[in-house]
């Protein structure tokens, strides 16, 4: 019921301002975009999908923030398992 | 698959079992509620709870829009079902809830016509192709699916479209959360906040946990790395006594959520004063109806409908575990009277349902993480 | 004096787990009056069916194994006899049509018996109005697969029926072949250190149906994989000596499958996610429909358990036939937890993966 896949915009469907071709993967799906009518979404920009609407935009920089700061947090526990097996080497 | 593979990945997941298992004060039990169905599902699914050290223990919550709908709505529908020329239309996780006389696919061998859709949409699409039938709409889900409704509504009217109306069981999130909190049964240090229902209603309306109820709440997405760094941010909090409203899942939830959904769902629907939550009794304003505006979508008035309120079984103790007050492992029935075959409740059927989830994913004995066991590879 | 154990949750919870696998084991009922969608998905309701209703009347030893195919003694010879019924819909899919699944569903199921496929009958249920070009295209994609498969439909049958019953066309295949001497394949000879194979992506053929249904707005470039693996499976076994069970993975997918070599064999299944061969396509369309490609049927793909010491020859025998060219191993035959599919998730958390209840694909093969 949560259902939400993320998806890129390829085209909207030629009178029908509502409704837009999305991509998931190499599958292409026909959602309505109705509810991001504040700011409809351009070709190449991603989309959460849910039972056949876009709900929201997906905004590649929060992405890419949440992404790096995971990075950060895997390299510091490396960085620390490394510290860890060093200080063992006596 | 783009935004959702990096979401998943293993090596970034052993490092924030590290740093959870390191804020964990030696001797204390941790419960965070994780309200949503969906989390619930990504949480078995993905075999999770093996990156959580033993002291945090994860309470699965009544956010799963089909586990709440009490049997005399099933009946309801299915009375609609048998009506002269109806299609019935549902998301596909309603097809096994079982009512007083069994579920929607028990219904359509004794004649019905109840068809699995996957959107809204799809059933204005059978309206169209069926003039001569009645075609019902099962509306289910919480305020992330409502707007989908609405707009769908609002499409029907703009095209004209006569032989379409919705039966509608929307709920809403924060009384339900509500219910939680103000049970005595419950100790809950921080929840785990619904992250597609937040992209409607945004990050606001948990506000009241945070500075009324002083418990920490982290908005989350669905991949387990969402999840998991929801879960460590809110150890943090706790770690530091901090109670507030954080979102983990910025890049899809804006704080002051969608306000074209909201406005579509306030055109074409309105509070009920009150909604019978199945497990959790009587809730008031916690379900929408159609507006009277929009009288004509609405089945329960295009139709008679019964109405007959069901008690659930004796047996079932869904209730408790819809609050998080039992596992699903200690309701008496579980797995033996209760099973995905054999459901008593709707916990066990929905596939967002904690019992569901711990009978088909997660059935076995833990195999922890080392940086989950051994808390010395861990530092706050 | 007795001691009351104060017992851990870990215990509890482990009691509660133990009662379960007891309660699994019994001889679940029938309990429906009624045939529901659920009883052709080929998973737990199927099984129930199958059990209550046919095996219970016709029980005899041959019956009992319910493997794909019964091995016969006539004569002096070892003889496999299958049959497989065909309620596709769409009739016409990318990659194929009713026609192709009926030919290589059987011989298949022939195949991983280890016969090697002689003989097809052909029934035909036609409803009133069939248009007989498509009848003719049907036949001539079930001329061309038997060809291919090196097998010749030599006995049939035909019926109408009114309009509005059958659904255009339904196909019934029995097959027959000859099993050499020594071959002995079957789910329960699975023994924990058995590795298991898959020879190519899953879920092809089930996302395909459900794409062709154009109930969805979804275009995808997928096509059934539909295929007769008999040539594959000789190779196989003829240069690989410890393949203890070849099944073909139809309805309920490869997780069904799975979960019938745990059961008849006692044992634990243990399988890795990110060893698993998905099309991306078929991974998107699956995400996109909330189902699982384990559970998605194929009609071309075949899972081998497999000696633990001839699993790399098995897997470049499979890799050098183009219909294995994908193959992969995909985990083992375990010793605990019996009866249980695990799998790693590519997350690194592990879980179960159980038969199915209900049916998430109707009416794909």
């Amino acid at each position: 019921m949560c259902l939400g896949i993320p998806g890129e915009v390829i085209e909207f469907l030629p009178e029908q301002p509502d409704l837009a071709r999305v991509d998931v993967s190499g599958v292409r799906r026909v959602i309505n975009v109705g509810l991001l009518s504040d700011e409809p979404p351009e070709p190449g920009e991603w989309v959460l999908i849910h039972v056949g609407f876009a709900l929201s935009k997906i905004d590649e920089a929060e992405a890419a923030a949440a992404l790096e700061f995971l990075e950060g947090i895997g390299q510091a526990y490396e960085d620390e398992l490394a510290a860890l097996r060093d200080s063992q080497i006596e | 698959m783009r935004f959702v593979d990096e979401f998943r990945d293993a090596e970034k997941a052993h490092a924030l079992a590290a740093r959870i298992a390191g804020l964990c004060e030696p001797g204390r039990q941790y419960k965070l509620m994780e309200v949503c169905g969906g989390h619930t599902h990504t949480i078995y699914k993905h075999g999770l709870e093996d990156y959580l050290p033993e002291s945090v223990t994860l309470v699965h919550g009544p956010g799963c829009p089909v586990c709440v709908i009490p049997m005399g709505r099933v009946d309801d529908a299915i009375h609609l079902a048998s009506e002269p020329d109806v299609i019935m239309t549902s998301f596909g996780d309603m097809m096994r809830v079982p009512g007083s006389n069994g579920a929607f696919f028990d219904a359509n061998a004794r004649g019905t016509n109840i068809k699995m859709v996957y959107s809204p949409l799809d059933s204005l699409k059978i309206a169209k192709a069926n003039p001569d039938k009645r075609v019902v709409f099962m509306a289910i889900g919480f305020e992330t699916t409502a707007p989908s409704t609405a707009m769908t509504v609002l499409r029907a009217r703009a095209q004209g479209i006569k032989n379409f109306s919705v039966f509608c069981n929307h709920v809403t999130i924060i009384p339900a959360i509500k219910a939680i909190l103000d049970s005595p049964d419950l100790r809950l240090d921080g929840f785990i906040g619904p992250g597609h229902v937040s992209t409607v209603i945004g990050c606001r309306p948990y506000e009241f946990i945070a500075s009324g109820y002083g418990k920490p709440v982290v908005v989350a997405g669905f991949e387990p790395l969402d999840i998991l760094q929801s879960i460590y941010m809110l150890m943090l909090q706790l770690h530091e006594d901090r109670s507030e409203v954080e979102n983990q899942y910025a890049r899809v939830v804006p704080w002051n959520g969608n306000p074209v959904a909201l406005k579509a769902i306030g055109e074409t629907m309105e509070l009920r004063p009150y909604f019978e939550w199945r497990g959790l009794g009587f809730i008031s304003h916690s379900a929408l109806k159609m507006r009277e505006a929009y009288a004509d979508f609405d089945a329960e008035l295009l139709f008679a409908v019964p109405g007959v309120r069901v008690a659930d079984p004796k047996a079932c103790q869904c209730g408790e575990v819809l609050k998080g007050v039992l596992k699903p492992w200690e309701c008496k029935v579980f797995g033996t009277a209760c099973t995905p075959e054999t459901p008593i409740g709707t916990c066990m059927v929905s596939p967002e349902g904690a019992c569901a989830a711990y009978y088909n994913y997660g059935r076995l004995t833990r195999q922890r993480v080392p940086e989950a066991i051994s808390i010395e590879l861990s530092r706050p | 004096m007795t001691q009351q154990r104060v017992l851990s949750t870990g215990d509890r919870e482990q009691q509660v787990l133990d009662r379960i696998e007891r309660a699994r084991r019994r001889r679940p009922k029938l309990r429906e009056e009624r045939i529901t969608m659920s009883h052709g998905a080929g998973g737990k309701a199927t099984h129930t069916l199958i059990e209550a209703i046919f095996l219970d009347a016709f029980r005899n030893p041959l019956l009992e194994p319910l493997e794909d195919a019964a091995r016969l003694q006539v004569g002096g010879a070892t003889v496999a006899l299958t049959t497989d019924s065909f309620v596709v819909s769409p009739l016409f899919f990318p990659g194929g049509n009713i026609g192709d699944l009926a030919v290589n569903g059987t011989v298949n199921d022939l195949a991983v018996a280890g016969a090697t496929p002689l003989y097809l009958s052909a029934g035909f249920i036609l409803e009133e109005g069939f248009p007989v070009a498509d009848l003719t295209r049907i036949a001539a994609s079930m001329r061309d697969a038997a060809a291919t498969a090196g097998v010749a439909v030599v006995t049939g049958d035909t019926k109408v029926v009114e309009k509005g019953k059958a659904d255009g066309c339904y196909i019934n295949t029995a097959g027959v072949g000859a099993v050499a001497a020594g071959v002995d394949l079957g789910v329960a000879n699975a023994r924990p250190g058995d590795k298991v194979l898959v020879s190519g992506p899953i879920g092809d053929h089930g996302v395909t149906i459900m794409l062709a249904r154009g109930e969805l707005d979804i275009e995808a470039d997928v096509e059934s994989d539909t295929a007769p693996l008999a040539e594959l499976v000789a190779g196989l076994l003829g240069a690989v000596p410890g393949v203890r069970a070849l099944r073909d993975a139809t309805r309920g997918g490869v997780a069904t499958i799975l979960n019938e070599i745990a059961q008849a064999a006692d044992v634990g299944v243990f399988i890795s996610e990110s060893a698993i061969p998905v099309r991306d396509q078929v991974r998107g369309a699956a995400e996109l429909l909330g189902i699982d490609p384990l559970y998605v049927a194929c009609e071309g793909r075949l899972v081998a358990v497999v000696d633990a010491g001839q699993a790399a020859q098995a897997l470049a025998v499979l890799r050098a036939h183009p219909l294995g060219a994908q193959a992969a191993i995909i985990g083992e035959v375990t010793a605990e937890p019996v009866g249980l599919v695990t799998i790693k998730t590519a997350f690194g958390g592990t879980r179960i993966v159980d038969l199915l209840v209900g049916d998430p694909l109707p009416r794909i093969c």
